[in-house]
């Protein structure tokens, strides 16, 4: 490991000196560690838009020239690794030679003069005879296990060279050839080869979405290909025969040589309801069809089949069939329209309100929520199974059922997200559906409650709210209501009428757009001073003539309605509500879930590595080298024997307290060996 | 003459009765262990119990005071498990559970003593007391003492919970902080005892009370201390040999850091009398990240293998393997630059310093600010 400090006119062989000094290495150490930090800051592999979005235009054109989207496999930073390689392995072959020659010699021939100059040092006067001696100091220095050699001197004494812990040597071989294997074993399983193919023109990434069967051999990758990773998701019941490979702001397809099918994914969870295992039941296929083998992978789990290991990587939604009921929200019908859906496929909606896609997002088989306070957003991504913290779990969690979610998107495109729950929850003590609603994916969903009618459907809440929207169930209801509110006294058939009359226009005021108009109706018509009065009494008619309206629709419909009472007024108030929010719902339907047949997908890693096995040698070497290295200190030891004397001198690769301890403890040995 | 002839002794001979009885005494109670559990246990997880005896008896035979300590900790451990006699709820109802030798209590107990122990090493320091500085020793043995069991009844705990839940308290952030001060605290012993010299010990507890700050922080704070499940990415065996290799890279990354703080004072006259001689404190150094850098190799090897089982790959680029490479990077730039006299004692002592940072953030930043699939301890 020594530096080369000469410097010779030769420019390749400074070049050389240069590449495989120890000042370079330590610097090439140092910017592998700076390069690495930008890709931990830098968020890797994302879709180039949201770099647009985060840097501007003009910053995204400069950083995807650095290549600082994909760092590690930028051409730069494989640059500095090969030189890393180099480096290394110029450094084994300037070095190594030296190494095994130090590692193998005694240095028995060491002068006189060159032991004298040694700063470890020490001289005795002994009477014994040389022979003697040396016959002691060989086998004190053999029970301390030394290796040594005897010389016999020009002037009749005699030389003993030991050395030992020489193995540390063996240990900087190791340590750096490791470093050398490490690397390339990384090569091979990296994407060089696809590298070179896209330089020479022979492939190219897809960026369309397209499906997998038109992606043109261009940029297909074959089966012979010796290194991959690669994902791809796959429903319950289905198969796949490749995977895909993200490359920048593309993808390229890895033909598989057998096809993998998901016969059923299932989670297992703890008693407090976290995941606690996430297992795919698969088999595989050969291409002729033929089923090879069943298998289940998890978490941990791989399976290695032919060479390739399939990992479970993530798991989502594959296509759950749903049951639904829509109901029109703006028409006077009650009754709902039967319709079915399958997650991440769209349905056509034709409403009076104009024509609607319903795009299914997700669905959930249950949902784990705080209960107690509003039910939080939830988003249905594709749910990870690696990493995560397990949520804090246990106090007020509850599961409340299934939901599903989807997008409406009306004919100028514009999409608002719907998140419904299949089963009704309770809130302060009272039922409701529930239906969430948001216009833009950043925000919380607000959820509307459609309150649970006496027999626990929405059908009373659904008929109120068809009455409403119509003319000559409203009028009945008003007068029904003006009848039974002047009721007792002398009956006055013009202020019965007024009352009446204004009711109907009350409850069409409301019909048209829920307590906001209502309250602009006040604003309008009543002085400043007297609106909060106004505003209560009108609430309280409108409470009693909805409840005339929901009795009227209610015997229409052949239905018992409520009892008057708390439970019937607690309805009535939270139909207005809901009834009124419908006004920034946005959508001209609500679609209830009320059956369903989950099918979920998971998400695979399959990978080719054959570089893995080069790496975990390289791996156990590194270990054993760096041990010998750091923990085998090599030590020489002479004792020179003359007649009358004996010279002890030591030396070591590196000076530390251990050896001039054991300097020390040798020096205070050998004063006892040469008496008597 | 025989006698300088006859040493040393070859290693085995060494090994007195007491050395046997503990070897023998480790081999019974895995022996134990093995024959109660091994339906329930993996090939690996049969491999790591087996391989536990010789490494802990050597452990044993290579530094005598830790077979009182493993001693300690069984003896407290097991008497700990016949009081919760598999209920739970005697946590709060059984006087020495809920005050002395539950988890939680231990776990308080060791940063009470860990805290004290850093107080009296800097009285003894400071005032130049020869008692003060023992007892700082002795409270860190302590403190060792009771993390340890705190952990081990931790672990029993989890299981008390539900059988399924039940796993090995090295999980999450609180429970590795708690690893980290028992592992530094001991490498830090260890050294004190090599170099039997104990003024050091003010400047490397330090370190160690930062980490009981911040248990104790995440404890009344976010009541972090809640025993949760394993996500299915931490059930693997790898985890047992993982993480505590990591942690003994930490330890000794620290401790280094901590003496090149040392150095560096010693070095510009603070201190200088009361501390031991500037070679000492460079010595024990280098010793430390020699170890550390052998260990943390050895961890993240482990973690390339559990991330080629877990991951599906060997090497992600993930921030927590990136950073990882940086600490090793780092390391390996130390001990060649110290290899090769281009810099000196105080320089090295600053890199040793700055590197308890880049460790630091591997460690914490990465979790606190970038994200990846080793999230396992959030803030």
């Amino acid at each position: 490991m020594s530096i080369a400090t000469r410097v010779t006119p030769h420019q390749s062989k400074t070049f050389y000196e240069l590449l495989s000094s120890m000042r370079f290495a330590v610097s090439l150490l140092t910017v592998i560690a700076i390069a690495s930090i930008i890709g931990t800051v830098l968020k890797q592999g994302q879709p180039y838009s949201d770099y647009v979005f985060q840097f501007g235009t003009f910053w995204f054109d400069v950083f995807r020239l650095l290549g600082l989207y994909d760092v590690y496999h930028a051409a730069w930073f494989l640059l500095i690794l090969a030189f890393l390689v180099v480096s290394t392995s110029l450094c084994i072959y300037r070095n190594s030679p030296n190494m095994v020659k130090e590692m193998r010699s005694f240095r028995e021939h060491a002068s006189d003069k060159s032991l004298a100059a040694f700063h470890h040092r020490r001289e005795y006067a002994s009477a014994l005879p040389t022979s003697a001696l040396a016959q002691r100091f060989e086998a004190y220095l053999r029970v301390h296990r030394w290796r040594l050699k005897t010389r016999p001197t020009e002037d009749g004494g005699l030389l003993i060279a030991a050395k030992s812990g020489g193995i540390s040597r063996l240990g900087y071989i190791f340590a750096h050839s490791a470093i050398v294997l490490i690397c390339i074993g990384g090569l091979i399983d990296g994407d060089l080869i696809f590298k070179a193919q896209q330089v020479l023109g022979l492939k190219k990434i897809e960026t369309r979405d397209i499906p997998e069967n038109q992606v043109p051999a261009v940029s297909r990758l074959s089966i012979s290909n010796p290194s991959f990773r690669g994902n791809v998701t796959i429903p319950e019941g289905s198969s796949a025969n490749v995977v895909f490979i993200n490359v920048g702001d593309g993808y390229l397809v890895q033909d598989l040589p057998f096809t993998l099918a998901l016969r059923r994914f299932h989670i297992e969870h703890y008693p407090t309801g976290q995941p606690k295992a996430f297992d795919s039941d698969i088999s595989i296929f050969s291409p002729d069809g033929k089923l090879i083998k069943n298998a289940t992978v998890s978490v941990n789990h791989p399976l290695i089949y032919d060479g390739i290991a399939i990992y479970q990587a993530s798991f989502g939604d594959g296509g759950s069939r749903l049951s639904l009921k829509a109901w029109n929200l703006f028409t006077p019908q009650d009754q709902p329209h039967e319709m079915t859906g399958v997650v991440h496929s769209h349905a056509e909606l034709a409403t009076d309100m104009g024509n609607y896609r319903v795009e299914f997002t997700g669905f959930r088989p249950f949902n784990v929520e705080a209960m107690g306070k509003a039910p939080p957003p939830l988003t249905l991504k594709n749910m990870q199974v690696l990493g995560g913290n397990p949520t804090q779990g246990g106090q007020g969690m509850q599961n409340v059922g299934p939901s599903f979610e989807y997008k409406l998107r009306d004919a100028q495109g514009q999409a608002r997200e719907y998140n419904n729950f299949m089963l009704p929850i309770q809130i302060e003590g009272r039922w409701y559906m529930m239906s969430g609603m948001r216009s833009a994916p950043n925000q919380p969903f607000r959820y509307v409650r459609f309150p649970l009618g006496p027999n626990d459907t929405l059908a009373s809440f659904m008929r109120l709210r068809a009455a409403f929207l119509n003319p000559q169930m409203r009028a009945e209801a008003a007068q029904r209501f003006a009848a039974t509110a002047l009721g007792n006294g002398a009956k006055d058939a013009a202020m019965e009428g007024k009352l009446a009359d204004s009711t109907a226009k009350m409850l069409e005021i409301f019909s048209q757009g829920g307590f906001q108009a209502l309250g602009q109706f006040i604003q309008a018509k009543v002085p400043k001073e007297q609106q909060d009065k106004a505003a209560a009494t009108y609430l309280k008619i409108l409470e009693l003539a909805s409840y005339s309206l929901l009795q009227l629709a209610d015997d229409k419909a052949g239905a018992a309605p409520p009892p008057p009472g708390n439970v019937a007024g607690w309805f009535i108030r939270d139909s207005l509500n809901a009834y009124s929010d419908l006004f920034i719902y946005g959508a001209p339907v609500y679609l209830q879930l009320v059956h369903y047949d989950q099918v979920q997908s998971s998400g695979f890693q399959l990978t080719r590595a054959p570089g893995k096995n080069l790496v975990y040698l390289g791996s156990l070497l590194l270990v054993v080298g760096i041990a010998l290295m750091l923990f085998v200190r090599e030590r020489r030891l002479w004792l020179r024997l003359r007649p009358g004397g004996v010279l002890l001198a030591m030396s070591a690769a590196k000076k530390s307290i251990d050896f001039e301890r054991e300097f020390a403890e040798h020096s205070a040995s050998v004063e006892k060996l040469v008496k008597d | 003459m025989d006698l300088v002839l006859t040493q040393p002794q070859p290693f085995l001979k060494r090994v007195s009765w007491t050395d046997w009885l503990f070897a023998v005494a480790l081999a019974l109670g895995a022996g134990y262990a093995y024959g109660q559990y091994v339906d329930h246990l993996s090939y690996y997880e049969r491999a790591v119990l087996i391989g536990a005896v010789p490494t802990f008896a050597w452990l044993g035979w290579f530094w005598k005071p830790v077979k009182p300590l493993m001693v300690g900790i069984a003896i407290l451990s097991l008497y700990a498990i016949s009081l919760y006699g598999g209920d739970l709820a005697r946590m709060d109802q059984m006087f020495f559970l809920k005050y002395l030798i539950s988890s939680q209590a231990a776990i308080m107990w060791m940063c009470t003593f860990l805290v004290l122990a850093t107080l009296s090493y800097w009285v003894g320091l400071l005032a130049r007391s020869e008692f003060a500085l023992q007892a700082g020793s002795w409270m860190t043995w302590t403190a060792v003492l009771m993390g340890f069991t705190g952990l081990m009844v931790r672990w029993y705990e989890s299981y008390l919970i539900s059988p399924a839940v039940g796993h090995i308290p090295i999980s999450n952030l609180y429970e590795v902080f708690v690893l980290f001060c028992l592992v530094t605290s001991l490498i830090y012993l260890y050294y004190e005892g090599r170099y039997a010299t104990r003024q050091m010990g003010a400047f490397v507890l330090l370190v160690v009370t930062a980490a009981v700050g911040f248990i104790l922080w995440y404890t009344f704070d976010r009541q972090a201390e809640q025993i949760q499940p394993l996500v299915p990415a931490l059930q693997s065996w790898w985890m047992k040999i993982h993480v505590p290799a990591n942690f003994i890279g930490y330890g000794a990354f620290s401790v280094a850091a901590m003496m090149g703080v040392t150095y560096l004072a010693a070095s510009k006259g603070v201190l200088t009398s009361r501390l031991p001689k500037l070679e000492v404190m460079e010595d024990i150094m280098y010793k430390a990240i020699s170890v550390g850098f052998v260990f943390f190799t050895i961890a993240t090897i482990l973690g390339a293998m559990w991330a080629a089982q877990a991951w599906g790959g060997y090497w992600s680029w993930d921030p927590k393997e990136t950073w990882a490479l940086i600490v090793w990077l780092n390391y390996a730039a130390w001990l060649h630059l110290r290899m090769i006299n281009w810099v000196r004692g105080p320089a090295l002592a600053w890199w040793a310093v700055g590197g308890l940072l880049v460790t630091t953030f591997a460690f914490l930043g990465v979790n606190m600010f970038l994200s990846g699939l080793h999230s396992y301890g959030t803030l």
